[in-house]
């Protein structure tokens, strides 16, 4: 039983034991928990519901490596972080990995010290207009008024793409994602800029969505993909490999439906059984037993279903796969093979 | 006698005055139609406010209690044929998120009791002793019906009794008119214990329930005042007061450090049934990690112990600053003046990022702690500068009345100098108060789910993307009760403490 921390605490900061930054994967085993760092609230990508339990995009990730490493993918301890403390919580070991809709650049790869482990998602910043507008590019938009959210790289995108194209505009900054929903509404600004997944879920939320379009222009790369410590490679190979098993499932059509039969013996596909453990022997090498991969499809489904369930078509968020397809689809997601 | 008086022999009966000067509309001329200019800023008023009223009040008495997201409510406003009503799901489906964040629901009861029992601690405190009589009632009456709540047979048999000697307490209190009870006592009948006894424990119990845990923590934590007490009380006549209270201090921190784990084991070990992981610890509640806090129970924690220690911590350091000795004023000077000249928000993030790299990896220093140390330190310069107020309002004769009486300086403070400061500060300490228990919304900037930043979490919820007037309503809300409570508390205390006889 962990002691509580309260009075310990009082006196002296209870020195727990010498957790070393090399073995995140024996600090998960011996606390039988994951500290998944999660954002406070993003549509769809991570919230909590009315019973305190978090669904979205990224909690999902957090249940399947959760899954995968502890064979429970309600074994999660969600870290709330905002965009400030994210990265403290990260390299100080408050949490074992982010997923956090955070965009993968080099300074935060290298200097920052932290290991991007792939792709979730890619973003990308585009403007939300009112239909009434006319306007059909964001190059028409000149002299417009902008809703953008200060001190983001959204904010630095949209000068490089108005001086790129020799327009001038006039930014009305904001503080959050629902100040800039009702400043928009309130016709403060004539356009609203974000990251693309951002301005659907904003749209979906308006009273009449289909009187304000997305413009086609995606001004910036965001890959926004879970990251983890430098230093510990093994763990961050779990990590990988578990969005990577994800991801390779819903090319090779393995379901939370059809996952069960699939992995109760070796069938004819030999990937399908290396990933599911029927045959050779990829768990050990990560560390992690023969069922890893199934179980970690099970928590949530393949990287389809997850999707689906969570910002796909079906939900008010209606996000189409776009970029997010599937490398054969046409889109960009793409696994290493399992051999 | 002739009848050609003309002097009255009696009074003329008391008419009731005219209709126009009395009752409403006597009030209604004097207050609101009392010459022109006020008549026209009436009127001004009037059409103000129902300019207000009539956007505010459809938007609030929308019939939308029910709805289960922002469309369905918008499909209910479409039935009305109305735009722009208030969405009241959000706050039906999500209120106990908001009073209680993510604590595991079977335990709710501990921060409702503890929340309870918080008011009978302080009543003694903060009122005049209202009867010790009735105190004791208050605290039967909510340990009852805690146990009532927590049901089982144990519990109904337990909140019964309690709830029966709370009524027995209370009839008693009743029946016998205080000049009776005076004579009782007078002719040896035994008082009922001093109700402080249970403000003095309640600090220890309160973390107790909300954290969780093996209940000889909180026990040991107490036993260290009561070591550092006794050892001020035997050693301060043989060494002075202040050595004295150096070593107590310093037996108590030992106890602490070194001797408290062990015995908590040892105890633990006793009490525990079982074996490995399926054991069990009679005295122990189920413990609750501070990352589930949230809501208002975050928000009433961290602003009742900044609150509760600020006060203490604010009065030594005002005093402190005053001192003629001089490692003690630099401390206290340098302390107050860093304090203040740092934004909470900055002490917050050293708390929950800086301490974090600081610290060796793996330690575990829990993250409210962190917060309600900062805010503690806050509210105490603030606390501090505001009684130095108080101190420098004293006419220097109080000083020299205290000397000449030949109190020593501890005396001096308590008996003179601090009952007449804290009364002259009372208006900015209880705006410290209400000041810092609002600034504990910035928690939500380092991730922690206060309210406001639940309120963010549910607009995460793709049922509710796009409700605000109504969660942020809901919050000003909660937060004008707390606030208010207190600034009326204030002007009670200021009432009963008011001396000067005008």
């Amino acid at each position: 039983m962990k002691r509580t921390v309260f009075f310990g605490a009082l006196t002296v900061a209870s020195i727990a034991a010498g957790a070393s930054a090399a073995a995140t994967l024996d600090d998960v085993k011996a606390r039988g928990k994951l500290n998944c760092g999660v954002t406070t609230g993003l549509v769809g990508f991570a919230a909590p519901d009315a019973n305190g339990k978090w669904e979205g995009f990224d909690v999902d990730f957090c249940r399947a490596v959760a899954a995968a490493v502890l064979g429970d993918a309600n074994a999660v301890e969600f870290v709330p972080t905002t965009g400030k403390t994210r990265f403290t919580a990260l390299a100080s070991g408050e949490v074992d990995m982010l997923a956090r809709n955070t965009t993968w650049t080099l300074s935060r790869d290298v200097d920052l010290k932290f290991d991007f482990i792939g792709v979730n998602y890619y973003d990308g910043q585009g403007f939300l207009v009112s239909k009434e507008m006319g306007v059909s590019s964001a190059k028409d938009l000149d002299g417009a008024t902008v809703c953008i959210q200060t001190g983001t790289t959204t904010e630095l995108n949209l000068a490089d793409f108005f001086r790129a194209n020799n327009i001038s505009y006039e930014p009305v900054p904001i503080e959050t994602n629902a100040e800039g929903q009702q400043q928009y509404l309130a016709g403060a600004c004539d356009t609203y800029t974000t990251d693309a997944s951002g301005l659907a879920a904003t749209r979906a939320t308006f009273e009449n969505p289909s009187d304000h379009v997305v413009l086609p222009e995606i001004i910036s790369k965001e890959p926004l993909g879970p990251l983890v410590r430098h230093g510990d490679n093994e763990w961050g190979d779990i990590v990988r490999w578990t969005l990577n098993a994800l991801i390779s499932a819903e090319e090779l059509g393995i379901t939370s439906a059809n996952i069960g039969e699939l992995s109760a013996a070796a069938g004819d596909n030999p990937e399908i059984n290396r990933m599911l453990g029927t045959e050779g022997n990829l768990g050990e090498m990560l560390g992690l037993d023969a069922d890893w991969a199934k179980r970690a499809i099970m928590a949530g489904g393949n990287y389809g279903e997850v999707f689906a369930k969570n910002i796909g078509e079906s939900t008010p968020i209606a996000l189409a796969r776009g970029l997010n397809a599937q490398w054969k689809d046409g889109g960009l997601i793409y696994s290493p093979p399992f051999r | 006698m002739s009848d050609m008086s003309y002097v009255r022999s009696e009074m003329l009966p008391e008419r009731a005055p005219p209709a126009s000067q009395i009752g409403f509309v006597g009030w209604i001329r004097a207050n609101l139609f009392n010459g022109v200019g006020n008549s026209i800023l009436t009127i001004l008023s009037l059409i103000f406010l129902w300019y207000i009223l009539s956007a505010l009040l459809p938007w609030i008495f929308a019939p939308t209690w029910n709805s289960g997201s922002l469309n369905e409510c918008r499909e209910i406003f479409g039935a009305d044929g109305g735009h722009g009503a208030a969405c009241w799901g959000v706050i039906r489906e999500r209120w106990v998120q908001l009073l209680f964040g993510f604590y595991p629901e079977a335990e709710r009861w501990r921060p409702i009791v503890g929340f309870g029992l918080l008011f009978v601690a302080l009543i003694p405190v903060l009122f005049n002793m209202i009867s010790r009589r009735m105190n004791w009632v208050l605290l039967l009456a909510v340990l009852g019906l805690a146990g009532l709540y927590l049901g089982g047979a144990l519990g109904i048999i337990a909140g019964l009794l309690l709830l029966g000697a709370a009524g027995f307490v209370g009839f008693k209190a009743f029946t016998t008119s205080k000049e009776d009870r005076a004579a009782e006592i007078e002719s040896g009948a035994k008082r009922l214990p001093n109700p402080f006894i249970f403000s003095a424990i309640y600090p220890f119990i309160a973390p107790w329930l909300l954290w969780g845990g093996s209940i000889w923590l909180p026990v040991g934590a107490a036993l260290g005042f009561v070591v550092g007490y006794f050892a001020y009380r035997f050693l301060a006549p043989v060494v002075g007061s202040l050595a004295g209270l150096i070593i107590a201090v310093l037996a108590a921190l030992i106890w602490w450090l070194l001797l408290m784990a062990p015995m908590v084991d040892q105890l633990d070990a006793l009490f525990t049934i079982g074996e490995g992981p399926g054991a069990e610890n009679l005295l122990a509640l189920e413990p609750v990690e501070s990352r589930n806090f949230g809501g208002f129970m975050l928000s009433i924690t961290i602003g009742v112990v900044a609150i509760a220690c600020s006060l203490p911590i604010g009065v030594v350091l005002a005093l402190g600053r005053q001192s003629d000795l001089l490692i003690v004023k630099a401390l206290c000077v340098g302390f107050i003046e860093f304090i203040r000249g740092v934004p909470l928000i900055t002490l917050l993030f050293v708390a929950s990022t800086l301490l974090n790299i600081f610290l060796p990896p793996g330690t575990n220093f829990d993250i409210i702690l962190r917060v309600l140390i900062m805010v503690t330190l806050f509210a105490a310069a603030y606390m501090a500068e505001v009684v130095r107020g108080g101190l420098a309002a004293l006419p220097k004769g109080q000083y020299e009345a205290a000397d000449a009486l030949g109190l020593d300086y501890w005396k001096a403070q308590r008996l003179i100098i601090m009952p007449q400061a804290l009364k002259i500060s009372i208006p900015g300490i209880v705006s410290t108060f209400i000041g810092v228990f609002k600034d504990t919304v910035l928690v939500s900037i380092i991730g922690l789910l206060d309210p406001l930043g639940l309120s963010n979490a549910i607009r995460a919820d793709q049922d509710w993307n796009g409700v605000v007037w109504e969660l942020y309503g809901f919050i000003a809300f909660m937060f004008f009760v707390f606030c208010f409570s207190m600034s009326r508390y204030s002007m009670y205390l200021e009432r009963r403490l008011r001396t000067d006889h005008s």
